[in-house]
């Protein structure tokens, strides 16, 4: 089996934000992975591993859309535990949604994989669609949303939890299929595998990189492709006018007392 | 043509009311655009539904309707093939709706089958119909303009006002049936919340708890004033991981974004991606021991103190200001 994992880096998400020219400066950004994307990868290496042993079930590949000289995020998922990379050098800022989904499903064509695994969205762009689009595009089922995964051995289906707005809805899937992940399928028992023990508890959240990982990630492959290799060209169908900072809100008051709060909640909010 | 089509969503053939904000949205577009509103209903058997629909009448001139037992149970499979085979027979300029979980998941797959552009998560409708979304957990509005024969959207629903029945009545129309195809997916199961309180997105007041609340025993206390105010229960993010209460009561960018008209949050210090899914609610109050918290920069009543201190009395007082 081959999983394809996406993976983006963003500009850090606790950095604030320079507006600048109806736009937003992020030319001394500290860039990091998505933390969506780093589930993903880890969704990919529990259905690839077997816990406890040197055995693996699949290969996992990252791919990002990125300049080829600012690839450190995926050097780093080298390191978690992915096997080699694919890396499309375009500046993907310039990329609309469209042309991102169509580089992926290509690349997913061309390597013949059984599953692309997604974050369920970036965490600066939000758009939340590359994923389902992907799925469109190369016909295939998907479960998007992911809380919990499960494989039987050797099975070419997924069962999947997937986060509703009503509760939870379990869908199976056949393979090849596309999957785009919530972060509670990095709890300890919400990826299994039906060869790792039935039984084993993950550590919470994204592993991190060994020591040896990261010495491995160097001598890992990573393949190099343009968005011409792939025959995309970008869409132009989306266009951003501007980015601005929202309105600020009118700044609150401190209150001294809860008798002082329900007091002002009453007479002054009026919502009791 | 530069109509707008909404898509619907219905449970045991009722229009689903968190469909109403996204009918608001649509019909801001169709006015800068100068066009017509569109319903589509997609279902087994849809024909009850879109006349329940058609005689509320909404602003809407026709509504559309497809069969196929393949939309029952939802999959976005079968949907965005409804979708792409409604675009291809009534060619609006735009098609969209609320930014549910299954219009989320539905509306990207036609939108890609149709090499269409989509603007996720609107927030308002400007000029030209260019349409305002926020980024990088609510820090930034982004406008954007989209091109080609056919755009789709999901518009916020907590950002719109409800949509109200009204005006004439639509006509229904019935769409050449389509293939549409769910891939082979089965729904095995939809577990639904159980609750007798309204849901996170639509209720007027929220009570959320954060990591302070240390353990789900602790929620009681918040639990009473949420039910004395006749509203719905959220947490952080940190309380949902660490299992004091439900993940699916997480309010946040990566949970449900909520505005109601009173939000409470206790003991929940702030982080950006909470402060996502809440700081469009019309009154917020935070209660929390430390001063520093970045969450009395959105309150609009702060109150520094522990809760186990403070709760008690606040149940106290409000139950009196109820009774008085």
């Amino acid at each position: 089996m081959k999983i394809l994992v996406t993976v983006k880096r963003i500009p850090d998400p606790d950095e604030s934000l320079k507006f600048a020219d109806g736009g937003v400066d992020y030319s001394s950004s500290k860039w990091v992975p998505n933390a969506f994307d780093e589930y993903a990868v880890e969704t990919a290496l529990r259905l690839a591993e077997v816990a406890g042993s040197k055995d693996r079930l699949a290969e996992v590949i990252v791919m990002s859309v990125c300049p080829q000289g600012q690839r450190q995020h995926v050097t780093q998922f080298l390191a978690m535990g992915a096997e080699r990379g694919v890396v499309v050098d375009a500046d993907d800022s310039t990329l609309d949604s469209i042309a991102i989904s169509k580089l992926i499903a290509e690349v997913a064509r061309r390597e013949e994989v059984d599953l692309v695994v997604a974050g369920k969205l970036s965490q600066d762009n939000e758009g939340n669609q590359i994923p389902q689009r992907v799925g469109g595009l190369l016909n295939w089922p998907q479960a998007c949303f992911a809380a919990e995964v499960r494989r039987d051995k050797d099975a070419r289906e997924l069962t999947v939890s997937r986060e509703v707005d009503d509760g939870v809805e379990i869908k199976k899937i056949p393979l090849p299929a596309v999957l785009s992940v919530d972060l509670r399928v990095v709890l300890p028992t919400s990826v299994s595998n039906g060869v790792t023990a039935a039984d084993h508890r993950y550590q919470e959240g994204a592993r991190l990189a060994s020591l040896r990982g990261i010495t491995m990630a160097k001598r890992k492959k990573v393949q190099v492709f343009t968005p011409d290799d792939l025959g995309v060209q970008n869409s132009g169908s989306e266009t951003t006018r501007a980015i601005n900072p929202p309105p600020a809100r009118p700044s609150g008051q401190m209150v001294a007392s809860a008798e002082e709060l329900v007091e002002k909640l009453k007479t002054e909010a009026k919502v009791l | 043509m530069s109509n707008v089509l909404v898509v619907l969503e219905f449970s045991d053939g009722t229009l689903k009311s968190s469909c109403l904000p996204g009918i608001t949205c649509a019909k801001q577009i169709a006015d800068a655009n100068g066009g017509e509103l569109h319903f589509l209903v997609l279902a087994a058997d849809p024909a009850a539904s879109a006349e329940a629909v058609a005689s509320a009448g909404f602003g809407a001139s026709t509504v559309h309707t497809m069969a196929n037992p393949a939309f029952e149970p939802f999959t976005a499979e079968a949907w965005a093939d409804g979708i792409v085979a409604a675009v291809r027979a009534t060619n609006p300029a735009v098609v969209g709706g609320t930014a549910s979980s299954s219009l989320r998941d539905a509306l990207p797959r036609a939108a890609a089958l149709l090499d269409a552009a989509l603007t996720s998560e609107v927030t308002a409708v400007g000029a030209e119909a260019v349409l305002t979304r926020p980024i990088s957990a609510g820090r930034a509005l982004l406008d954007q303009a989209s091109s080609g024969a056919v755009s789709f959207f999901t518009a916020r629903g907590s950002e719109f006002p409800p949509a109200e029945a009204g005006g004439a009545a639509a006509a229904v129309a019935a769409l050449p049936p389509a293939d549409a195809s769910t891939r082979g997916v089965t729904v095995v199961d939809v577990q639904k919340t159980q609750s007798s309180r309204p849901a996170l997105s639509e209720a007027e007041v929220v009570v959320s708890g954060g990591r302070g609340m240390r353990e789900g025993e602790n929620f009681k206390m918040l639990e009473e004033l949420t039910d004395l105010l006749g509203g719905a229960l959220g947490a952080s993010r940190a309380a949902t991981d660490a299992g004091m209460v439900p993940a699916d009561l997480q309010v946040g960018q990566t949970g449900k974004i909520v505005a109601p008209n009173l939000y409470i949050a206790v003991a929940i210090s702030g982080a950006i991606q909470h402060l996502a899914g809440m700081k469009g609610s019309k009154t917020i109050v935070a209660v929390n021991k430390d001063e520093e918290a970045p969450i009395f920069q959105v309150a609009d009543y702060g109150l520094v103190g522990k809760w186990e201190d403070e709760l008690p009395k606040i149940l106290e007082l409000v139950k009196a200001a109820k009774a008085g």
